[in-house]
């Protein structure tokens, strides 16, 4: 996994709420048995008519949120499904942070294992980098993980809370199978006691 | 010792270490495993040369992509990504040694209904599956919870979970439900009054006369949307007739052993005095049948009302309203029973079980369903089909204008053959509603499955106690 310490980048406003999983990768591009290559579907259905061209007015093919590195979004982002696609299509189309006011708990766990840093502040704080983002291309955040602390262009500072694990593995690109593997003979003893406790399981 | 809820009970059980910030390692008891979710887990095993720490307690089955046409054994899967899906499936279960039922398998189905048929789904357990409605086996008594790709490798490869606890959450449902009020109609009113985010954080316990009162195949399908609440997971206390259900199934314990995992789930209930974080009490009396107007599970009315103005919101809730009212073409101030309906899909994990049937097959016996009206009922699994057939429930469905179908997710999620063309208007049994979700630009109303037996019959949304 690649390592989240700072990110510098343009920000696009979606301030719809309830933005769920199939808006975010539709079902059809769920076939693929790999895990890169679904940016160019990502919101597929919102980005692209039936004809498969852009829809202009879809923020992220607007020149200025072309190369968005953030996304500041509605309430409740990521809800519906448990598909990892959808932080693999945010992140092979440069996505690597998400703010909103809350988030579907599945996607938010998703994000922290494919680098990608979701972020979740009050309503008056997202109110105001809505505004920011709002800018275009003059709509840059900075993000610093190490810190906790967004900065938007007027220099405005927001602070935000981050769970200490999940901070600490996303800083340093931890693979968690690795860190769990670690603790195999406390894994090993718990399974011994179950098969004479519980032998059904 | 501290009072407990249902999910403190089973958390503690399955503890294998607690860091002191709170992140703790879970044991999974079982890890069902479908075709979409699971390749890039089990290609992370093969790069990393790791095997699956325990193939007997991981069931994988194809659902998701499997053709529910009749002639589907004949030849390949036609879609070129879904026969490389499903291949993949069969390869990965066979190399890692996990037990597998393959699409010609009788016991095949959505993996949500092969899991409690089989036995697999235990009270007290805790179980997992790269899929959402892993909620539907909350049912039993057991933490159930969806989890994404990268956790189905750590499962498959520790056969545990990170995981932070979550609050706990109390739904009671006092009363009786109206007749022509089922399960489904519970759930989706619990939504409506929680809305899409209103259980995030919390696992939610369902309880009261009412939730007692209902079937296990009707208290699953209230577990099945508890994710569409937001909730981690949903749970139901096991009871006897969750003993019933499991008794003598392929996969529950036997002899002895019965009787030692009984006494054991007898213990699995919250304790009298222990205290819940959030509360919702809901009379069972005030539950009407319900149905979906918009794009979301909480776009919930009773069939009585009509379709909200998008001003009738707060906040946020315009912009989507409107986009949703515009999505789904439809005027605000209709009657919700003038809505023309052209597409009836009776299946999928929420309501996919031989009890759904029996109630389709009671409301349009001896009837026809609108000339013109494409309607389908799809089983969740190969014995859920064979059981449909022995009661005579088949022909009566078939008799009335509905294709009989085999088993598999079908047009829940239009990732098979079985879609809605753009515009096409669905009464749907299935649990989410999102745009596209049963096709591009396809317009999805979520009812039970009385209502959409109703629906098939009169062309329109159409209260079933009318009928």
């Amino acid at each position: 996994m690649e390592k989240f310490t700072k990110i510098t980048g343009v920000a696009a406003p979606m301030p719809l709420i309830n933005i769920d999983t199939d808006m975010i990768i539709p079902k059809l591009f769920l076939k693929t048995i790999k895990r890169s290559g679904l940016g160019k579907n990502l919101f597929d259905e919102m980005r692209y008519d039936d004809a498969g061209a852009e829809i202009p007015d879809f923020v992220l093919n607007k020149p200025a949120y072309r190369n968005a590195q953030i996304i500041v979004a509605g309430d409740n982002f990521g809800c519906g499904s448990s598909r990892e696609h959808a932080p693999w299509a945010l992140l092979d189309f440069g996505i690597r942070v998400v703010i909103s006011t809350s988030f579907a708990d599945i996607f938010y766990s998703n994000c922290f294992k494919n680098g990608i840093l979701p972020v979740i502040l009050p309503q008056e704080d997202i109110d105001k980098l809505m505004d920011d983002a709002a800018r275009g291309a003059n709509a840059i955040l900075n993000i610093d993980l190490e810190s906790q602390t967004i900065t938007g262009p007027d220099g405005g500072e927001v602070s935000f809370e981050v769970d200490a694990f999940k901070k600490h593995c996303l800083i340093n690109g931890l693979d968690d199978i690795g860190l769990t593997m670690q603790k195999s003979d406390a894994i090993a003893a718990f399974e011994a006691q179950n098969a004479t406790s519980m032998p059904w399981v | 010792m501290t009072a407990k809820t249902l999910y403190d009970k089973i958390w503690d059980a399955h503890l294998v270490s607690t860091d002191e910030d709170g992140t703790s390692l879970l044991y999974i008891d079982r890890h069902l495993v479908h075709e979409v979710t699971s390749p890039q887990a089990f290609e992370g095993l093969r790069n990393a040369g790791r095997k699956v720490h325990a193939p007997d307690k991981t069931i994988a089955v194809p659902d998701h992509n499997v053709p529910t046409t009749l002639d589907r054994l004949e030849g390949e899967v036609k879609n070129e990504e879904s026969r490389v899906q499903l291949d993949a499936l069969e390869k990965n279960a066979l190399d890692f040694g996990v037990h597998y039922y393959p699409v010609d398998d009788i016991r095949q189905g959505i993996v949500h209904i092969v899991g409690p048929e089989q036995g697999w789904t235990l009270p007290g357990m805790t179980v997992v599956c790269g899929d959402s409605h892993t909620a539907t086996h909350g049912a039993f008594g057991s933490l159930a919870h969806g989890i994404g790709t990268s956790e189905v490798e750590h499962v498959l490869a520790t056969q545990t979970l990170i995981q932070a606890k979550s609050k706990n959450m109390k739904v009671e449902i006092t009363g009786q439900l109206q007749p022509g009020v089922t399960a489904k109609d519970i759930t989706m009113h619990v939504i409506g009054e929680t809305g899409t985010a209103g259980g995030t954080g919390y696992v939610i316990e369902y309880c009261g006369e009412a939730i007692e009162a209902l079937s296990m195949e009707g208290r699953m399908t209230v577990c099945n949307m508890a994710i569409e609440g937001g909730a981690r997971a949903g749970l139901i206390a096991p009871d006897q007739k969750t003993f019933d259900y499991v008794m003598g199934r392929p996969h529950a314990p036997k002899g002895a052993q019965w009787e030692a995992a009984l006494t054991y789930w007898k213990t699995l209930f919250t304790d009298a005095n222990a205290e819940f974080d959030l509360v919702l009490t809901i009379k069972a009396e005030d539950i009407e049948p319900s149905v979906t107007w918009g794009t979301s599970p909480e776009d919930v009315l009773p069939i009585s009302g009509t379709v909200p103005f998008a001003t009738d919101f707060n906040g946020g809730k315009v912009d989507a309203a409107q986009r949703a009212l515009d999505y789904m073409g439809l005027t605000p101030g209709m009657k919700l029973t003038d809505i023309e309906i052209d597409t009836v899909f009776i299946g999928s994990c929420t309501n996919g079980r031989i009890e759904d049937f029996r109630e389709v097959a009671r409301i349009v016996k001896g009837k026809k369903i609108k000339s013109g009206m494409r309607a389908m009922v799809v089983p969740g699994s190969g014995l859920v089909r064979a059981q449909a057939e022995e009661e005579g429930i088949a022909q009566i469905l078939i008799d009335a204008g509905f294709e009989w179908r085999l088993a598999g997710c079908s047009m829940c999620l239009a990732m098979n053959p079985d879609q809605l063309a753009p515009e096409e208007r669905c009464a749907s049994t299935s649990n989410r509603n999102f745009e596209g979700r049963q096709g591009r630009n396809s317009r999805t109303h979520l009812v039970s499955p009385v209502m959409a037996a109703a629906a098939a019959l009169t062309g329109h949304l159409t209260d079933v106690r009318e009928l």
